[in-house]
């Protein structure tokens, strides 16, 4: 099917559109339209994936307009991959939030349609200009999301993240407008092929237009001196809300994944491989600075937050690596953190809901009303994250550990296992204080389906990412090796142009 | 042409970055729109300035404006007032949830306004 590419954007906009008109409607009616709209999205996310797996590079033409003049839509594997993870996230934390966080206000089903929208679109787009239209509208959703349910904290932490994410776009556009004004082109297959052919004199400003960019999904993914605004953002946010935000520093990510191996790869001559070492050692320092964060954490909401930070150093450090079987290894770790941070989030939140005043704050208090399911759910958790065998961290991070050189694996051996040791401490001493130091009688609200069937979700593609480990590590894998082979995109976009593509 | 569009974005750029770095919500949020300002004047630029260049295509004309940045140039204008605007707003409720206005959420105002 051809228009299958456009899907994932064009369906949450009509869902949210829908859903924004009739912000007055049943709350039952608002709730089964989302979660069937999300679904579907899961289905199409599948039916990427699986159209990915034969190794072509496929693109929609916005309008026919061919590239590279007009907007167009890649997938390949990696943008496939991405859109099925955002699809199943969204779906554990939309359960979770049907069961009472919607009702806080009555935008929050239509602006999380497009949320996943803004997502789904910079997973999917080839074209760097409409790469920031996509920010932009998955910030604005965002924005109004962290926002959700008001209070002081939560208003207090938007002010800050909404300036910073200003300054951000700002940024974003000076730096199309350095590589536009140089390369004459924003789409990213054709500023491949250009910036191989680039006059000398211009050099430098292609440098730091591409440097610029650097910082702008630096601050996206939260590396190292852009990261302060995430603790206290997401530990301010609604659970679902912040469990969706662990998609969105991957986003910042996936960006950076893109842009340094397509547009300033191996073979950009003067400008090959411009932020890989920029990148490994923020990555590397983002990672040290998040595990001391995840210790002196005194919230288990910041602590998780910690625990993003500390994931999105380990990826940062795994692309800063610069070979395609760390580039594996890092995907497969990318799929893990997403949906265990995800489920933590989640997971926090119904704790502590149970604990009565002291809520996430980790001291004693009394005896949860369920502490078998919570604390097994958060024993999975928590192992998985800090990257305990038999669990999926220890998979993500043995991969990456093998797969650094002998330079390599002087700085990143003591710094990951440090960092997985840091989380291992303070996760254990949140858990015994919340479940064993409990005492007095049981009180709180339990769990509803709908939340334990979302939290479990989540967190259950721990265990389940090690049982089909083959397969997902086969697929990332591939995912590697396509992204390092440059020349197949440019040829497949490019080449094509005047015969027409899916369009 | 050239040496005044430059000075003035600069300018823009300059006066917008040290407002937004202010401690009080107003002066951040005027900070942000000049900097969107010195940020479009700057994209607007990115395709060369062209005085007398044609905007569409035609047989007479020999020299012609890139309509590429003048497209780039209005979705970022588009954007950008949709985020002003927003800005305003939240800032607005910043001063009423948090019962002030400096960015930190000090409640306590500065020592020289303590006196007046």
């Amino acid at each position: 099917m051809q228009h299958l590419i456009i899907l994932p954007v064009l369906l949450p906009l009509l869902t949210g559109v829908a859903l924004l008109i009739h912000r007055g409607g049943a709350l039952t009616l608002r709730r089964t339209a989302n979660v069937l709209s999300t679904i579907a999205l899961v289905v199409v996310g599948v039916l990427l994936v699986a159209e990915s797996t034969d190794d072509a590079i496929r693109y929609y033409a916005v309008g026919d307009w061919q590239p590279p003049f007009g907007i167009i839509l890649v997938l390949d594997r990696l943008s496939a991959l991405m859109v099925m993870l955002t699809s199943v996230l969204a779906l554990g934390s939309l359960l979770y939030a049907c069961a009472g966080d919607d009702e806080q206000g009555s935008n929050f089903h239509g602006l999380f349609q497009l949320q996943l929208m803004g997502i789904n679109g910079a997973f999917l787009t080839g074209d760097l200009f409409n790469l920031f239209v996509f920010f932009e509208v998955l910030l604005i959703a965002s924005y109004a999301l962290l926002m959700h349910g008001g209070g002081k904290a939560r208003t207090h932490a938007g002010f800050h993240y909404v300036a910073l994410n200003l300054l951000g776009s700002m940024l974003f556009l000076i730096a199309l407008g350095i590589l536009y004004g140089t390369m004459g082109t924003l789409n990213m297959a054709d500023m491949s092929a250009v910036v191989t052919t680039l006059d000398t004199a211009d050099l430098g400003l292609v440098k730091a237009g591409a440097l610029l960019l650097l910082i702008v999904f630096g601050l996206k993914a939260a590396m190292l001196p852009l990261y302060f605004w995430l603790p206290r953002a997401y530990a301010a946010a609604p659970a679902p809300i912040a469990a969706l935000f662990a998609i969105m520093t991957k986003v910042g990510i996936y960006s950076i994944i893109r842009v340094y191996t397509l547009i300033f790869g191996e073979q950009a001559g003067p400008l090959a491989n411009l932020a890989q070492p920029w990148v490994w050692w923020l990555g590397l320092a983002t990672l040290a600075l998040g595990a001391i964060g995840v210790l002196s954490a005194r919230d288990m909401r910041t602590q998780v937050a910690y625990l993003i930070l500390v994931s999105v150093g380990t990826l940062l450090a795994g692309i800063g690596m610069h070979s395609e079987a760390a580039l594996g290894a890092l995907l497969y770790y990318l799929i893990h953190t997403t949906l265990v941070s995800g489920g933590l989030f989640l997971l926090v939140d119904a704790i502590a809901q149970q604990r009565g005043k002291a809520g996430a704050r980790i001291v004693q208090s009394r005896t949860l009303a369920q502490p078998a399911i919570l604390g097994l759910m958060f024993f999975a958790g928590a192992i998985a994250m800090a990257g305990l065998p038999p669990l999926s961290g220890a998979f993500g991070k043995a991969m990456l550990l093998q797969s650094a050189t002998t330079a390599q694996q002087h700085w990143l051996w003591p710094i990951l296992l440090g960092s997985g040791l840091a989380s291992l401490i303070a996760l254990s001493r949140t858990g015994s204080t919340i479940f064993w130091r409990a005492s007095g009688e049981k009180t709180g609200v339990t769990l509803g389906p709908l939340r334990v069937t979302g939290t479990l979700m989540l967190i259950s593609c721990a265990p389940l990412m090690v049982a089909f480990a083959g397969p997902i590590t086969a697929f990332t894998q591939a995912t590697a090796a396509q992204l390092l082979d440059r020349d197949a995109y440019v040829e497949s976009i490019i080449a094509r142009g005047d015969t027409g593509g899916d369009a | 042409m050239e040496a005044l569009f430059a000075t003035t974005t600069g300018i823009l750029a300059a006066s917008g970055l040290y407002l937004a770095l202010r401690g009080r919500t107003f002066p951040v949020v005027v900070g942000l729109t000049l900097l969107s300002y010195a940020v479009n004047l700057f994209l607007f630029s990115t395709g060369g300035l062209t005085t007398d260049g044609a905007a569409v295509i035609s047989d007479g004309a020999g020299q012609y404006a890139d309509p590429l940045p003048q497209a780039l140039v209005l979705t970022a204008i588009v954007i950008g007032f949709a985020m002003t605007a927003f800005s305003v707003i939240l800032a607005m409720r910043v001063r009423g949830d948090v019962g002030s206005d400096h960015v930190n959420g000090n409640r306590v105002d500065e020592p020289r306004e303590d006196k007046s």
